[in-house]
């Protein structure tokens, strides 16, 4: 079967600064995928492209034989393409539970108030289901953004840096529930991630960045061992926690 | 969840404007039909208000519903108050579908400037127009309301009585849509536009609608402004009326449907008070309300009322 998500000779340059140089990479059906490296290597910018926030300087991106580039975020998502973000992005006046029923409502649910319980339960987001988004925890605040990027029930989810800013015993209980909501439902995961162990823990493929470009692609146990990624990734990476 | 009562309060407020309608003296229905007409411009403005944005202009569709309800009546011969508030609905409501293909993509102070510009561009249409009577506008003539004539007194409780009818439905209606998903969906894109569209939503599309039936409110709000007043002036559409809307709106708060009427009675009340024991400090009161307002209760007067509700 041909892969789902297809990038290839992606360039995307700010000023002087790259990017993107010459990406090219593709995503078969229901697959989970990292993407590591330093700050500034370029991973957010290939999401970015991706959701069609950021339009690359050369290149395509053809998802089940449409090509993407071009279309605004809002066709992407129609399209079956969500993703949660760095920072998340929730409607902070709203309450959680209102959150939901948005996104509910966007993606035209029968049963909103059925599902959004079922949503509240599944990320066991229901203790803060009245309280504003705005007043939560951090983690609290990255499980939401995931759920409201879930209820279109994408084919594709992409996470960035879904554990960031979150205690460090909080990080693997997060990436339980979310990959834990994923399974099952034909979900091709792509995930920013800066810490190892949870990319070898959740992910089966890495993609390693460095400077705009793709410096190793497979398995975690290879990628996490390459002296290239040992150097420009990992290296930097015991600095750079959080 | 929080016990939403607006409907019994509705059914009650509506039911007391009935009875004022029949009882009350004269002075009080002139101040109560204007504080309705007011209220429904406010509650367009709300509208907006709720998906993040402040209109400097709503006086362009004010003005302009009561010149095209008394332009009807006066050039076009049709004297049926109904027809009118159609007339005056509909021009404001075609004018800002419109504009508001400009307008639904500007946020902040350059929709309320943009917006302030367009009711200034009328206005000075009408200051230099001396068919339409220039900056003293012009008094309508008898005017009929399903066959009754309505300058008298017992017509004219009758007309308001039908007005109240007619904009409590309009504001029930209004509550539900803002109970709804689109309701919601305006308040989700005041927080965060971005996520509203990653969540596959038009954005530009839910602040159209906003904008065209804030249009059509405040045209309505015009004509029944004409109808109660009859008279019509440039001043309809100067940007110090537009203010005074948003006045009103930031007076009873964005919490409710009825706080826009609530507000604008007080404000009408205060402003007769105002002109009869104190001509000359009445904007100083109102500066000083306002401060009041924003310090103490920024949510707006409704705040009071939920408040004594909850309590």
């Amino acid at each position: 079967m041909s892969p789902l998500l297809v990038a290839s000779g992606l360039q995307k340059s700010f000023g002087a600064v790259t990017a993107a140089a010459d990406v090219s990479l593709a995503f078969e059906r229901e697959s989970v995928t990292s993407l590591i490296g330093a700050n500034g290597a370029g991973k957010t910018t290939f999401l970015n492209m991706v959701t069609g926030y950021l339009r690359p300087d050369r290149g395509s991106i053809r998802f089940e034989g449409r090509e993407l580039i071009g279309r605004s975020p809002r066709e992407i998502t129609g399209l079956g393409i969500c993703r949660s973000f760095q920072i998340p992005q929730l409607f902070h006046s709203l309450s959680v539970r209102e959150n939901l029923l948005v996104a509910e409502g966007i993606a035209a649910a029968e049963h909103a108030e059925e599902e959004t319980e079922a949503v509240l339960a599944r990320f066991g987001l229901a203790e803060y289901g009245a309280q504003p988004a705005g007043l939560l925890p951090e983690g609290v605040r990255k499980l939401l953004d995931v759920a409201l990027a879930l209820v279109a029930r994408p084919k594709v989810l992409l996470l960035d840096e879904p554990t960031s800013g979150v205690a460090a015993d909080e990080k693997f209980g997060i990436m339980d529930l979310v990959m834990g909501a994923v399974r099952g439902q034909g979900v091709t995961v792509l995930f920013v991630e800066h810490d190892m162990d949870i990319v070898s823990r959740y992910a089966a493929r890495v993609v390693a960045f460095y400077d705009g470009r793709v410096i190793a692609d497979g398995a975690p146990g290879a990628v996490l061992e390459d002296a290239e990624v040992r150097r420009y990734v990992i290296g930097q990476e015991a600095h750079a926690a959080p | 969840m929080s016990g939403d009562r607006t409907i019994p309060v509705l059914a009650l407020a509506c039911l007391l404007l009935l009875v004022a309608a029949a009882l009350a003296p004269q002075w009080l229905v002139f101040l109560l039909a204007l504080a309705l007409a007011k209220g429904l411009v406010v509650l367009g403005l709300v509208l907006l208000m709720r998906a993040g944005l402040v209109s400097f202009g709503q006086g362009l569709y004010f003005g302009l519903g009561a010149y095209a309800a008394a332009l009807l009546a006066n050039r076009g011969g049709l004297d049926d108050a109904a027809l009118m508030i159609v007339a005056g609905t509909g021009c404001a409501a075609a004018l800002a579908a419109i504009l508001g293909l400009l307008l639904a993509r500007y946020r902040e102070i350059f929709f309320a400037m943009l917006s302030l510009a367009f009711s200034m561009i009328l206005y000075g249409a009408l200051v230099k127009s001396s068919a339409l009577g220039s900056t003293d506008g012009f008094n309508l003539h008898a005017r009929e309301f399903a066959g009754f004539a309505l300058a008298g007194g017992t017509e004219r409780r009758l007309f308001f009585a039908a007005s109240v009818v007619l904009v409590f439905g309009l504001v029930w209606l209004l509550h539900r849509y803002l109970a709804s998903h689109w309701g919601r969906l305006s308040v989700a894109i005041r927080d965060n536009e971005l996520r509203v569209e990653y969540l596959g939503a038009s954005v530009y599309r839910v602040v159209y609608a906003n904008y065209v039936a804030a249009g059509a409110l405040a045209g309505m709000g015009g004509a029944f402004a004409a109808l109660a007043v009859g008279h019509v002036d440039p001043e309809t559409a100067y940007w110090t009326t537009s203010g005074e809307f948003v006045f009103i709106a930031i007076l009873g708060g964005t919490g409710n449907v009825l706080a826009p009427f609530l507000s604008a009675a007080i404000f009408e009340g205060l402003r007769t008070v105002a002109n009869q024991y104190a001509p000359n400090v009445w904007q100083m009161s109102l500066g000083l309300a306002m401060l009041a307002i924003i310090m103490f209760l920024p949510g707006g007067l409704w705040t009071l009322v939920r408040r004594r509700s909850a309590a």
